[in-house]
């Protein structure tokens, strides 16, 4: 069992922050890997990258949207409940080097994913730039601990609500015309990652996006989180879950991303009649 | 003699009792129903007690074969299943899911001149029975010996290589990446062939003696060999399977509708997505469904979609009849349900609709030419013989190979060109010190029972090492 020890709500209750006793786990975890969390016995075995991790205190902190059923019930559980299996850190860490002048765009949840990879970055030594973004000012989440973890942070939101007027790509174009900026790395929706890494391509400057297909096992034995890149077929859970963003046919893994969409619909709409009656 | 030999011939091979074709294709209970104790023993009865027994040595971990049966005609069920112990710590699975036919059964005396005895059935029974009226004592242990082992992997070769090493009194500790213990057992056998519940109990039986079994341990990322060393273990055995799943590499294989056998399997098995919704995750459910290949787990593929309610399941398989690499009697059950078997054709491309969901499968007609250096005769494309086959589900069920996070973590572990596991066929070792490994791991793709006997010579071999160093 792995026990939360920390739980908070942001943007409102529709993103969830669990720091989870997870001790294994943390004394491995490195920025950009993920784990797979099932709540209990009947549950659905869900990816998420890690947001954070602590070997001192034997935790780990995943960050997540309430999209359907199975995060509805993770956002039941309560400080002092368990997940019922925690399984990780999987995938390849994220490669951290001192190369000069990087941008770190994140959208939506991916934000939480991208700051200890910001994190990182600034720590070796490199120049960072950070860009966030989200629908609205009342969903973007971490913006202070973005704006520590970086050289110079800018907000967008798509309504105007705060910050930038626009999406994060507007604000991208303007620091890669600057020049100079040796790696891009974006996490978070995938039509974010896909419209960035087109921006990035125009500019010519390394991109790297973080993956978050379907998957069961996480360990490449199912292959259902195959993606083209470079088109060739590559499995997310071993051979990512980054990817170089200018090779990834992120179309088909749009698509891929609504396999069980009406499933998950009816699902979920089930979850929420019964919580609420 | 001659008196005693007629005698026997009297009682025919007690038939197993199943669920009718066109009832079980539609539910996930099990298809045979076991024998009643009158059956099993007046089965047990036929067995000659042979001097020489064939069946031993058809058998990967020598069973003392007649040795359990004559228990069993006594009906001293007690008796029969401490036997069994003696050599195989999973005989409810093996009664199962064995190839009697080409072991055991195969080799027995009785089946030159009409039918073999019914091993297979008569080890279920006694597996059985012990799980469900049985005393619940444990067979002997011997005195702790105060060594380590770490058994990686969960499936048929780790559970054998535990279950040897805590009865010789080392400490053992199985290592499950899944959330659940058993490996292959239960995330790729169906409920319909092999019940979960049965798996765990036998598990939990291993449990009873003394092993640990400690789940949610992905061996490479959440912990490495040689941390396992350094947490004082002396011995670590790899039995982490073959657990990569190999596609057709043609167009359109990432249509949405195109599943690796291993991903549709352990949806419906480990994940019991067949309950959905009343578990989380779901399962596509195919009007049509196509499964590429024929062995074993193309067979519990297909018969999983009939299950899951699909109009039509097709195996095809580009060579013919003959060639079908699965268990005659899978075979033969999946026809009985309703399965159809397109034979000499092979998909050259996938197609989908404007969605990316999958709407049909082209396919070329082939024939047989030379053997190929299978020793199968080669299958050779019909030139023209292009044609559409509608299907909305495909399940990709040609292999598996070696999954190398692991083997990628753990560099000093030699590896052949496929990614196994280079092991000494008699012992198990490995060119890594304290390190042996088994099962389809080393060999690739094969049998619960083979992966069994591969664990109990490197049991053997894990033992004499801790034992006296070598």
């Amino acid at each position: 069992m792995f026990k939360i020890v920390q739980r908070q709500e942001m943007a409102g209750g529709t993103i969830v922050l669990n720091e989870i006793e997870a001790p294994l786990i943390a004394k491995k975890a490195k920025p950009g890997q993920f784990v797979i969390l099932k709540a209990n016995e009947t549950g659905e075995r869900i990816p998420l990258t890690m947001a954070d991790s602590d070997p001192a205190k034997g935790t780990i902190t995943i960050i997540y949207m309430v999209v359907g059923k199975s995060t509805a019930l993770f956002k039941s559980l309560k400080v002092g409940d368990s997940y019922q299996d925690v399984i990780g850190p999987l995938g390849k860490p994220t490669h951290l080097e001192k190369l000069g002048k990087v941008v770190c765009v994140g959208g939506g949840t991916g934000i939480a994913v991208l700051h200890p990879i910001t994190r990182g970055l600034k720590e070796i030594g490199n120049e960072v730039v950070a860009i966030i973004g989200a629908r609205s000012k009342d969903i973007l989440i971490l913006e202070d601990k973005m704006r520590a973890a970086s050289h110079e942070l800018h907000v967008c939101t798509d309504d105007g609500s705060y910050g930038h007027h626009g999406f994060v790509t507007d604000v991208l174009k303007e620091v890669l015309k600057k020049g100079d900026v040796k790696l891009v790395v974006a996490i978070g929706p995938v039509p974010m990652m896909k419209f960035v890494s087109k921006v990035t391509l125009e500019f010519k400057v390394p991109t790297m996006v973080s993956l978050n297909p379907i998957m069961v096992d996480g360990t490449g034995m199912c292959g259902g989180c195959r993606v083209t890149v470079g088109g060739e077929t590559k499995f997310a859970c071993v051979d990512g879950p980054e990817f170089d963003g200018h090779k990834v046919d992120f179309d088909e893994l749009m698509r891929r991303l609504q396999a069980y969409c009406d499933d998950e619909k009816k699902c979920y709409n089930d979850f929420c009649t019964m919580q609420q009656a | 003699m001659v008196e005693k030999t007629d005698s026997k011939k009297t009682v025919q091979r007690q038939a197993m009792p199943e669920q009718k074709p066109e009832i079980r294709r539609r539910n996930f209970e099990e298809v045979p129903m076991g024998y009643t104790m009158e059956q099993a023993m007046a089965e047990a009865s036929r067995c000659l007690q042979c001097k020489k027994p064939g069946c031993v040595e058809g058998c990967p971990v020598n069973v003392d074969i007649p040795g359990f049966i004559n228990y069993v005609t006594k009906g001293d069920m007690t008796g029969a299943i401490r036997n069994l112990w003696g050599k195989n710590s999973l005989p409810a699975v093996c009664g199962r899911v064995c190839p009697q036919e080409i072991q055991c059964e195969g080799n027995c005396i009785l089946g030159k001149k009409g039918d073999p005895v019914a091993i297979g059935n008569l080890e279920r029974f006694t597996a059985d029975y012990e799980r469900l009226h049985g005393t619940g004592e444990l067979p002997p242990k011997e005195k702790p010996t105060g060594k380590k082992v770490a058994v990686v992997g969960s499936g048929p070769s780790g559970l054998t290589v535990a279950g040897d090493l805590v009865r010789k009194g080392h400490e053992v500790t199985v290592l499950e990446a899944f959330h659940k213990p058993g490996g292959v057992l239960v995330y790729g056998i169906p409920e319909f062939r092999l019940p979960k519940e049965i798996v765990f109990s036998e598990v939990a039986f291993l449990e009873r003696l003394g092993a640990k079994v400690a789940c949610n341990q992905v061996v490479g990322r959440t912990v490495s060999l040689d941390e396992l060393f350094a947490e004082g273990y002396d011995a670590v055995y790899l039995g982490v399977g073959a657990g990569l799943p190999k596609f057709m590499n043609i167009p359109g294989e990432n249509l949405i509708g195109i599943l690796s056998a291993n991903e549709y399997l352990t949806r419906a098995n480990l994940m019991k997505a067949y309950q959905y919704p009343k578990v989380d995750t779901p399962i596509p459910h195919g009007k049509n469904v196509v499964v590429l290949g024929a062995g074993n787990v193309a067979m519990d593929s297909a018969r999983t979609a009939m299950r899951l309610g699909a109009d039509s399941v097709r195996i095809v398989y580009r060579r013919s009849r003959e060639e079908m690499p699965a268990r005659k009697a899978e075979i033969h059950h999946a026809g009985e349900e309703g399965i159809e078997f397109c034979l000499l054709t092979a998909p050259t491309k996938f197609v989908g609709d404007d969605k990316g969901r999958l709407t049909g499968m082209e396919c070329l007609k082939m024939e047989l030419g030379e053997p190929d250096a299978s020793g199968r005769r080669r299958p050779i494309p019909i030139k023209g013989s292009e044609f559409m086959m509608d299907c909305d589900l495909v399940i990709v069920a040609v292999g598996a190979g070696a999954n190398p996070l692991l083997t990628q973590t753990t560099p000093d572990l030699n590896l052949n060109k496929w990614g196994y596991i280079m092991a000494d066929p008699e012992t198990g070792k490995t060119s890594k010190k304290g390190v042996w490994a088994g099962g389809d791991i080393v060999t690739g793709s094969a049998t619960v029972i083979l992966a069994m006997g591969a664990g109990r010579k490197a049991a053997d071999s894990i033992h004499k090492y801790l034992t006296w160093g070598w």
